[in-house]
């Protein structure tokens, strides 16, 4: 189905050698509909918080209905909003195909969270394409430092299946450079009033379960 | 001072609201459409907001405005600057005692338009100033300075930002919000605002005679600077200057162009103090050009000699690979990074229940082997489906079906158009069908909104963009009045019915209207409208797959059998396809 490519594209082979990144660089990645903006948008308020610069990119617009949508987060960026890739510090993907095709993004030595959940491109049964499997793409995957969580699962604990996008930045929080009180306090600040309660419960398990899978324990 | 965390556009609304604006008008159109979506929104706002039916009635309403003495903005994407540029052109020769800002936003990559055209191109040939910022701040602090700038020259200022300054964000220093006191008063004075031959010989002359001071003052402004380092140098504007700067070694020069006319003599200063300069900058080739005018012995690398593309947007990794290509090592060289190969795409689909989806079914089944010109909207997306055959600007769906008519084609003909698409420039086509006797089938794809730039209203909707009640025009009247007669109105939801209307167009000669009118299943979810999901009965399921061909995302194939997910909006069109009947309503059996 998929290999991770041993040739460089052309024009990709320039001097290079590792970067020397200034900023710390999250790309969060999924389809369009999942609350990849809210999450960044979180990111973003955090770092205010913090009294942090910030950059930031994401798709809107036609891109997405239904499509692959990302989000950069540049924290401490002082320059332009887009991460090159080979220079992200940390990709939080809501789903596994989506990990796959944004994982040349990752840094060498970066770290990957992703929700265990693979939804199939519609293109897939219109067109008969063979189809990547779960075990398939979690096999590759495995090569980066890689949490891997069911937060689909973790959100309906806490509460609501929406609050999914919560607990992959709670995960996520335990590779930031952020303080997880300034997390907690964005997400008070920006979710709808009524799921405050829910939202922090989902951010704080998934920090716990962050912890479990951390690479870093 | 507050710092806040904003994407482009809002950034650019709150700098209106710090101007502050008067008057607001435009059409919408990704990247732009969020600043009139978060001005019209606001409580308590004390300026007029519309949106306008298309770009070149949003403009001359926001130029009245402006002669009218107050600060107007005007907002589009790129390709809305065509249908606006003839009010444009001769704006800058009337001028405006107000201050007008046309934004324009730039679509590099064309992530979601049709085609890449640069508005600093419409700027220099209109002979009007043009801010081109290199991230959100800069939009902000120009967007604030931009209404000052307008009323100092008596010229439009047209604001160019990219889809990456508008869909970026960044921590924002905001100012405060300022209620205007300004009322519009219309201060009569031909030789000004009537443009015969006598009057605009002069007015272009004053036009011209303003550009020196111009020039002069967007050096002072601060929006374009330099800094010499050594005998190489970067010339870069836009975003462009951002990659730029993050990737700039010691001893290399550096300037940085986000106001345009660029100074001759400025430029020249610069220019001339080094061995060789790279201009690195999206699409258009609009400072290269400039500094090759002065450039005289200094080597000039850029888009013509073939180290900078003319297409596409540009981003870190691209503008390394140039700097290095023209000698110029990066300071930040980035590790080669290749995708994934081989990997099922994910593009953007029409969304399950929608009622493009079900219109472009019925067509497909009735007009088989047809021509289907098609137009600007979600429904686009109906290129997945085989029944989009040309798309190329608003509203030419209708006339390139008339066209390909009377080219002599033989194969039946018949378009699709959404509302807004229809009342924005399509009715002049079909008035012109009509008139002219084609042989066309027209089918409004009418969702009641505005829905791929995020749902904004029309004269369609029943609403103003600030929520006011306005009777919806009716789309049936409007053909009529163009002269057609076979007008229905169809649920494109009820498949057979709407093949049976079909059939009786595809019977009858001259131009046939078919209004396919569904509410916008998102629209609908947001005024509460819920219908039960459908569910397939797995012992009534052969596993024929004709429910999946249909394309909706919420059907899916599981174990030979057909599945339908948690997506369902219970439009129950694929209840109508399955020939065993085993698609039906949730806790039916």
């Amino acid at each position: 189905m998929s290999r991770l490519c041993a040739a460089l594209p052309a024009g990709c082979n320039y001097a290079g050698g590792e970067a020397m990144s200034t900023s710390f660089d999250i790309l969060i990645v999924g389809i369009g509909g999942q609350g990849t903006i809210l999450a960044s948008n979180i990111l973003g308020v955090a770092c205010l918080h913090e009294g942090r610069h910030v950059k930031g990119a994401e798709t809107h617009g036609m891109a997405q209905r239904g499509g692959s949508v990302e989000s950069h987060i540049r924290i401490g960026g002082e320059f332009g909003p887009l991460i090159p890739p080979g220079q992200a510090d940390l990709l939080i993907s809501f789903d596994l195909l989506e990990a796959l095709r944004y994982s040349h993004y990752l840094k060498r030595d970066g770290t990957m969270v992703v929700n265990r959940h693979l939804v199939l491109p519609t293109s897939v049964y219109v067109q008969k394409l063979a189809a990547p499997t779960e075990e398939g793409i979690v096999s590759i995957l495995s090569q980066f430092r890689l949490c891997l969580l069911d937060a689909d699962r973790i959100a309906q604990e806490a509460g609501s299946p929406l609050s999914q996008n919560v607990v992959m930045l709670g995960a996520a929080s335990r590779v930031m450079p952020l303080n997880p009180a300034s997390l907690a306090d964005a997400v008070r600040q920006l979710v709808p009033p009524k799921t405050v309660a829910i939202n922090i419960r989902a951010f704080e398990m998934g920090r716990d379960a962050g912890g479990a899978c951390s690479p870093q324990s | 001072m507050e710092r806040h965390y904003l994407l482009g556009n809002e950034a650019i609304a709150h700098a209106c609201l710090e101007a502050p604006v008067d008057f607001v008008s435009g059409y919408p159109g990704t990247p732009s459409s969020e600043v009139i979506d978060v001005l019209r929104s606001r409580p308590g706002r004390g300026y007029y907001v519309e949106w306008s039916v298309n770009e070149k009635v949003a403009l001359e309403n926001a130029l009245a405005a402006a002669w009218c003495g107050l600060r107007a903005l005007c907002t589009m994407k790129h390709v809305g600057l065509n249908v606006a540029s003839d009010p444009l052109m001769t704006s800058a020769y009337t001028g405006v005692t107000g201050g007008l800002v046309i934004m324009s936003a730039d679509d590099p990559f064309a992530h979601s338009s049709q085609n890449e055209q640069d508005s600093r191109c419409y700027a220099h040939f209109a002979r009007v100033p043009c801010l081109d910022p290199s991230d959100v701040q800069e939009a902000h602090d120009m967007v604030r300075d931009a209404f000052a700038l307008s009323e100092e020259f008596g010229l439009p200022v047209i604001f160019r930002p990219t889809t990456r300054i508008c869909h970026s964000k960044g921590d924002v220093e905001l100012g405060a919000v300022v209620q205007s006191t300004r009322t519009g008063v219309f201060k009569k004075d031909p030789r000004q605002y009537v443009v015969i031959p006598a009057h605009t010989r002069v007015l272009h002359k004053k036009l011209n005679e303003k550009q020196p001071a111009v020039k002069k003052r967007l050096t002072e402004l601060g929006y374009n600077t330099c800094a010499i380092k050594g005998k190489k140098a970067v010339i870069s504007g836009g975003i462009a200057a951002s990659y730029v700067q993050e990737l700039l070694p010691g001893g290399v020069s550096f300037m940085k162009i986000g106001a345009y006319p660029v100074d001759e003599a400025w430029l020249s200063g610069f220019v001339r103090k080094h061995d060789m300069v790279l201009v690195i900058e999206e699409l258009a080739p609009e400072i290269e050009e400039q500094v090759l005018q002065v450039a005289g012995t200094v080597d000039v690398f850029g888009k013509k000699n073939g180290y900078v593309p003319y297409e596409g947007e540009l981003s870190p990794q691209a503008v390394a690979i140039i700097m290095e290509k023209a000698g110029i090592l990066p300071a930040n060289p980035y590790p080669a990074a290749c995708p994934v190969e081989n990997l099922p795409l994910r593009p953007p689909i029409l969304c399950a229940g929608c009622l493009h989806r079900a219109a472009f079914y019925a067509i497909k089944r009735v007009f088989k082997d047809a021509v289907y010109p098609s137009d600007i909207g979600c429904y686009t997306l109906g290129l997945q489906l085989g029944v989009v055959d040309t798309t190329i600007c608003m509203g030419a769906s209708v006339t390139v079906a008339s066209g390909i008519a009377h080219a002599g084609e033989t194969r039946d003909i018949i378009c699709t158009v959404g509302d807004s698409t229809f009342l924005h420039t399509g009715i002049q086509g079909l008035l012109n069908a009509v008139y002219n006797g084609a042989n066309i089938t027209v089918v409004i794809l009418d969702n009641r909104i505005t829905a791929m730039t995020g749902h904004q209203p029309n004269p369609n909707t029943g609403v103003t963009a600030c929520g006011i009640v306005s009777p919806p025009v009716s789309l049936d009247a409007i053909c009529r009045a163009c002269g057609v007669s076979f007008v229905e109105t169809v649920d494109p939801y009820d498949i057979t019915g709407m093949m049976n209307v079909l059939r009786d167009a595809q019977s009858r000669a001259g131009v046939k209207v078919i209004i396919a009118k569904q509410q916008c299943v998102i629209s609908a979810r947001r005024a509460g409208v819920k219908r039960g999901r459908y569910r397939v009965d797995d012992e009534l399921c052969t596993g024929c797959g004709i429910c999946v061909q249909f394309g909706c995302p919420a059907i899916e194939m599981e174990n030979e059998k057909a599945r339908i997910n948690e997506l369902c909006s219970g439009c129950r069109v694929c209840a109508q396809l399955c020939p065993p009947g085993a698609i039906m309503r949730e806790g039916k059996r």
